[in-house]
């Protein structure tokens, strides 16, 4: 079992894309381009974040200094009770928030506000309300300036790829909850962003529907191959989607384990049901159930 | 049937409403023919119509109705034109909110009747003073009202299209208008109400045309069937250009109502 398990995973990769770096700084002409192979995707160095304090309370540490590496095409789920930081971490990623400290790299480029490189979904409904299916999907294309024959075929490719068919002259209004997510996938993915990033994006379906929506994210991402960071609650999502668990603490939040998922691709759901897939849930479950104790205590 | 909030079809809902209208005529009919109001101060509604009548086809009625529109209608667009990109600007931008929010919010409570006087010694007794005072009465509601509105716009969509690429004047252009757009109407659609208000009183002071004057004309000659005609006139243009706007939303706005 132990092939499974790579606590000190995300330790050593920051350590490389350090070493890569400053191979880069010292050769910065040849060096470029072996450095960019061998450094990850993603680079978040002791990120913390501290919310001011409000009416005289004391300030809120969301998030200890974190550092976490990414690879390319890793797909990486961010495990952690509620209030554990694992959503201001994915925020700061995308730009929507600053670290108080610390800094992100996205090849090995620091991020310093939100852009189509990094594309999001969220767990509120965020189409846009005035907008149908098909030109919800356009949107960050029409903001590049593409062409629209090129925009109506990748429209066209994605409105496939998340089965919605048919509905493209919808409003989002119109749709059921699954099918207004799996537009806002097919929306961020349009703009092949270097990194998807997902907050609980399942987080407010029903279970069957949600089961459904992971296969769907999962299929897309074996045949894509994006780099994807997903933020979850749910610890069998965290494993069924992952190739990396990574697990956050409650308050203030910082990486607990960093936990390697060896499970073959394509990946069906009847794996869930495998005696591998089961040791992970359950040493998961009780990695989270310290935390979620301890959270709850503290309230 | 009544449960509350229980829906009610669209029949029984239009017969409800015209039948409220029925009953409202009736009681002033039975009010005055029955002889328990005076007809000095009050015209019955038999008078009522034949003086309506007379003033349509005899005395050019019409061309005060066109009249107190016209004005309406162009103070009311000025206002607009001025006021609601100021709005968005505001709702927008935090500076500019702070720069402008406490001014306007003084200058709103501002009587645009109390400037009749002012507006009469800059501008005299012609179609600009009609305009300035719809002008004055309209557009610093508007300006506030459409800032709330774009100010509360919800933040995951204007973090959503930041997340697609979207500069900051793309997202005044694609999130914030769009998404305030019906709200936006809905402001204009209240306000227009209030501009008929203005005019009316703007046509009471020094003014020789308009649905105004001719009920401050009738007031002389104790022509109450005159006075109630104008002010029923004034209420069914009100009806007719809340239907329009209505219908154009509709258009409009097919996601809303969808």
């Amino acid at each position: 079992m132990d092939g499974l398990i790579g606590d000190n995973a995300a330790a050593g990769a920051v350590a490389a894309a350090r070493r890569s770096e400053a191979a880069r700084a010292d050769e910065p002409v040849t060096g470029d381009g072996e450095a960019r192979m061998t450094s990850p995707k993603l680079l978040v160095e002791n990120v913390s974040r501290v919310f001011p304090s409000v009416h005289g309370g004391h300030p809120i540490r969301a998030l200890e200094p974190t550092s976490l590496a990414v690879g390319g095409n890793d797909f990486i789920t961010i495990l952690g009770p509620s209030g554990c930081g694992k959503s201001t971490l994915l925020r700061i990623v995308a730009g929507l928030d600053r670290p108080s400290a610390g800094r992100v790299l996205l090849d090995g480029r620091e991020v310093r506000g939100p852009g189509p490189d990094r594309g999001m979904v969220f767990q509120s409904y965020t189409l846009f309300p005035w907008l149908t299916v098909a030109q919800n999907i356009e949107f960050g294309l029409k903001e590049k300036g593409m062409g629209e024959a090129e925009r109506r075929a990748i429209v066209s490719a994605y409105i496939d790829k998340v089965g919605l068919r048919g509905f493209e002259n919808h409003w989002p209004k119109q749709l059921s909850g699954g099918m207004q997510q799996r537009t806002a996938i097919a929306r961020a993915l349009a703009n092949d962003p270097e990194i998807l990033l997902l907050d609980e994006p399942f987080g407010a379906l029903d279970n069957q529907t949600r089961s459904l929506m992971q296969e769907l994210l999962l299929g897309i991402w074996e045949r894509e191959q994006k780099t994807v960071l997903f933020v979850t609650h749910d610890i069998e999502e965290a494993i069924f989607l992952a190739s990396r668990v990574v697990v956050m603490s409650a308050r203030p939040g910082r990486v607990k384990a960093d936990i390697r998922v060896n499970l073959p691709h394509p990946r069906h759901y009847t794996v869930k049901t495998s005696p591998e897939f089961s040791e992970l849930k359950a040493r998961l479950t009780e990695e989270i159930r310290a935390e979620a104790v301890l959270a709850a205590t503290e309230h | 049937m009544f449960r509350p909030l229980e829906p009610i079809g669209q029949g029984p809902r239009l017969a409800l409403g015209i039948a409220f209208f029925i009953v409202f005529v009736a009681a002033w009919a039975f009010a005055t023919l029955g002889g328990f109001v005076s007809r000095t101060f009050l015209a019955d509604p038999l008078t009522m119509a034949r003086d309506g009548w007379s003033l349509l086809v005899d005395q050019g009625f019409i061309l005060d109705i066109g009249v107190t529109i016209w004005r309406v209608v162009g103070g009311f667009v000025l206002a607009a034109l001025v006021a609601v990109p100021l709005g968005i600007l505001m709702g927008a931008y935090k500076p500019i909110e702070a720069f402008l929010e406490p001014f306007v919010s003084f200058a709103r409570y501002l009587p645009a009747s109390a400037f009749i006087p002012l507006l009469i010694l800059w501008a005299g007794i012609g179609e600009t003073q009609k305009l300035l005072v719809i002008f004055i009465g309209s557009v610093f509601q508007i300006v506030l009202m459409v800032a709330v509105a774009v100010g509360g716009t919800r933040r995951d969509l204007v973090e959503a299209s930041y997340t697609l690429g979207c500069g900051d004047t793309s997202v005044v252009r694609r999130v914030l208008i769009p998404a305030n757009a019906p709200e936006i109407a809905e402001i204009l659609r209240l306000v227009l109400g209030w501009a008929w208000t203005y005019v009316i009183v703007a046509e009471l002071i020094g003014s020789s045309s308009g649905i105004g004057h001719m009920i401050i004309d009738s007031q002389a000659l104790l022509a109450t069937g005159q006075i109630i005609f104008g002010i029923i006139v004034i209420g069914l243009i009100g009806l007719v250009s809340d239907f329009l706007f209505k219908a154009g939303n509709r258009r409009l706005f097919p996601w809303r109502f969808a």
